[in-house]
């Protein structure tokens, strides 16, 4: 059966919800932000899958996803720097030893 | 017309005065403080002497008839076209005269007070509080309309709460002073409600209006006032009579006279200025300036003042017998010679209307301030020599102190009526004022005047007479005798002024309505009252100028009767009673609970649940990153859901 759109639709909203659901669950800040990463990569097949099955004479998915990836690695750039200085001044990159701002 | 800026200074420099002295006293003029302020009285008098020339024997008469002149006119506050406070200065005999004896005598007080504060700490403090007072009162006396004397008499009653506690490391002055201002300012809420209620149905505040509006009996305003009426009493009475409780309460009469004797813990020169000549006869001046209100719009309201009068010149002078401390006679004596100007006041609503005793009373002020503020500048040397105010630590000063023995036997004589000095006179036509309109007031002020005679006389012999108290042997002779010119000048002024004033021409200057009144002395009538004055001397001679102890027996003899009045009738502790037991518990305490309880309780109520609320919203806020993702994907849900399913 060829992969119709509500089938790629269900792979990114499942791929979805595992990066959400890895991001309030895991410890790791780097894992965080693995997780980070699959949200955005589910963003893009999204788009593609939009592109794809209902405007394919159209490039404006494409486009959107072309920026997403460069924004994403832009992204991870920062976020790999704020973990470097977390790391200097907590000695771990356990989330829950970041409280700070806790009441 | 009179130059209006020459009028406006009278009462300016008073007031410069107190600015320069309050703000600059301490660290600029600092020793030369009261120079300068006896300085700006010293011109202020002269312009007020001055007035008064022009006002008595020039402009001030039109057709024989002396007119009540406005020469500075200031509209303040315009409410609308019938309310509006404004600021004024009058001219009439009543308010010159007031001028000029209010500046004579502050300039002697200060005169003396240079010498007699001199190396106080706070000397310029104590000129510049002297200098508001003289501001005040001046503007009291010159006020053109009923509020703008209620100003002038809240600050004159500022001014005597300033000075009374003027040595405030003292409880006793601190007590003095909360007194004196609480039981005037209780007696000036009746003052207020009078003023309320006066200008109300007049429609206007200035005196001269409102006596016009409500002294005519055509006017509407009359007839709209004494229609008007509340418990039986027309509403032109009442607020008559609760603008009379305001002067009594400031002229200390009775039942309002317990602040005058505690008030005695003010410097001296203090009580000679303040209790004697000029802020405790404002009452009188009040009563006088609303003279046609009280005589011809509310008989009713002038029998009250004859008749507090009366019982307060009675009452004051069986107290003065039997009191030991020399201030506190001679503020009985102030409170009982206040009486007397009433009574005269009163007496014109008995019988018909003439309105000599309008003329008597204004005599009797002039004359009294005269000699009251001499006979507590004397005792105020004498204090300042024996270091006491007791009378049994003083006799036998006549050698020692001669100037102050002179100048206190002429004002003893003077207060006494005894012929040809000036209370003879003044108090001779109150006498006859009372005589012709009412029996039974001549006789109270007869018998009055008779026990007069006697307690000045009885402080004047234990002072002068007597026996040497070995007390003073010591410590007499370490001064300079008399204190020097300073306090003998203001002393020898005074005591001219209370000989020579008698011989005014009073009737022809002052009276109520600008027409010369004839006023001269009835020789058959005055025999009664110069006899019962001269029974009173001798009688206190007897007693006291030897020392011997018929006085003691006689008072242990009537012990009951000499406890009661020694005691001031018990009218403190009745007071007192009133207040802690009665206001106190009844009504203090009930409204401090509530006012802790259920509206502390309210507002703390308010924040303890706010806090317990905050307490459980704050956990929101836990630092947790994945706490804040996750509320961030609830609400961008939340959203989605509705834009998708509410929104098409």
């Amino acid at each position: 059966m060829e992969p119709g759109l509500y089938q790629v639709l269900f792979i990114s909203t499942t791929l979805f919800f595992i990066g959400v659901y890895g991001f309030f669950t895991r410890r790791n800040l780097v894992t965080i932000l693995m997780s980070v990463e699959l949200i955005l990569n589910s963003v893009n097949l999204n788009f593609i899958a939009f592109n794809k099955y209902l405007w394919p004479h159209r490039l404006d998915g494409v486009f959107f996803t072309v920026f997403i990836i460069a924004i994403a690695a832009a992204e991870a750039a920062v976020a790999i720097a704020i973990i470097i200085n977390l790391y200097r001044s907590h000695q771990s990159i356990d989330v829950e030893k970041t409280e700070e701002l806790k009441y | 017309m009179p130059d209006s800026l020459v009028i406006a200074l009278i009462p300016l420099l008073p007031l410069t005065g107190f600015v320069l002295l309050g703000l600059f006293g301490k660290k600029i003029f600092r020793n030369n403080s009261g120079i300068v302020g006896t300085l700006l009285l010293l011109v202020a008098t002269v312009l007020a002497i001055y007035i008064a020339y022009g006002y008595f024997f020039g402009y001030g008469k039109t057709n024989g008839v002396y007119q009540k002149l406005i020469p500075v006119h200031y509209s303040w506050l315009r409410f609308s076209e019938n309310l509006s406070i404004d600021m004024g200065i009058i001219l009439d005999p009543i308010s010159v005269m007031m001028i000029f004896v209010v500046t004579f005598v502050s300039l002697m007080v200060h005169i003396y007070s240079l010498a007699y504060m001199k190396g106080e700490e706070r000397y310029s403090t104590y000129f510049s509080f002297l200098s508001l007072f003289t501001f005040s009162m001046l503007g009291l006396v010159l006020s053109s309309n009923i509020f703008q004397i209620y100003i002038f008499w809240e600050l004159v009653g500022v001014s005597s709460f300033l000075l009374i506690g003027y040595y405030y490391d003292r409880p006793s002055a601190v007590a003095a002073a909360k007194k004196a201002f609480i039981v005037t300012r209780f007696a000036d809420l009746g003052f207020l409600i009078g003023i309320l209620i006066l200008s109300f149905y007049s429609n206007t505040l200035d005196f001269g209006l409102l006596i016009q509006r409500l002294t005519s009996p055509d006017s509407s305003q009359w007839r709209t006032a004494t229609e008007a009426s509340f418990l039986g009493i027309s509403a032109l009475t009442w607020g008559a009579a609760l603008v009379f409780i305001g002067g009594a309460g400031k002229s200390a009469m009775f039942p309002l006279h317990i602040w005058l004797p505690d008030a005695m813990e003010g410097p001296t020169p203090v009580s000679a200025l303040i209790h004697a000549a000029t802020m405790v006869v404002a009452g009188v001046y009040l009563v006088a300036r609303l003279f046609p209100v009280f005589a011809i719009g509310s008989p009713q309201a002038m029998h009250l003042v004859a008749y507090v009068g009366t019982v307060s010149a009675f009452l004051a002078a069986m107290i003065a017998c039997t009191q030991t401390d020399i201030k506190r006679v001679l503020a009985f004596s102030t409170m009982s010679q206040i009486g007397y100007m009433m009574l005269s006041l009163g007496v014109s609503g008995f019988g018909t209307f003439d309105g000599s005793g309008y003329t008597a009373s204004m005599f009797h002020l002039f004359t009294h301030a005269m000699f009251k503020a001499l006979l507590f500048l004397c005792a105020g040397v004498i204090i300042h020599y024996v270091h006491s105010n007791e009378m049994n630590q003083m006799g036998g000063l006549r050698r020692k102190l001669p100037v102050t023995h002179i100048s206190f036997l002429i004002a003893c004589l003077a207060i006494s009526g005894i012929p040809p000095l000036s209370g003879f006179f003044s108090k001779e036509e109150i006498l006859f004022a009372a005589w012709r309109h009412n029996a039974v007031i001549y006789w109270m002020a007869l018998i009055t005047s008779g026990i007069t005679a006697f307690y000045m006389f009885r402080l004047y012999f234990s002072i002068f007479w007597n026996k040497e108290n070995s007390h003073q042997k010591e410590g007499g002779a370490q001064h300079a005798v008399e204190g020097g010119a300073l306090m003998v000048l203001p002393l020898i002024l005074l005591a001219i002024g209370s000989v020579c004033s008698g011989f005014i021409p009073f009737g022809n200057l002052v009276s109520f309505d600008g027409t010369p009144v004839e006023s001269k002395p009835h020789i058959s009538f005055s025999i009664l009252p110069v006899g019962l004055g001269l029974l009173g001397i001798l009688i206190a001679g007897w007693f006291y100028k030897k020392q011997n102890d018929r006085s003691d027996k006689i008072a242990s003899s009537f012990s009951r009767i000499y406890q009661a009045v020694y005691h001031k009738f018990y009218i403190d502790e009745l007071y007192l009673f009133i207040t802690k037991k009665i206001l106190f518990n009844l009504v203090g305490r009930p409204a401090a609970w509530f006012d802790k309880n259920i509206v502390d309780g309210l507002v703390n109520l308010t924040g303890n649940t706010t806090t317990m609320i905050s307490e459980k919203i704050k956990g929101i806020q836990s630092g947790k990153l994945q706490q804040y993702a996750m509320y961030f994907l609830i609400g961008a849900a939340g959203l989605a859901l509705f834009f998708i399913y509410y929104r098409r």
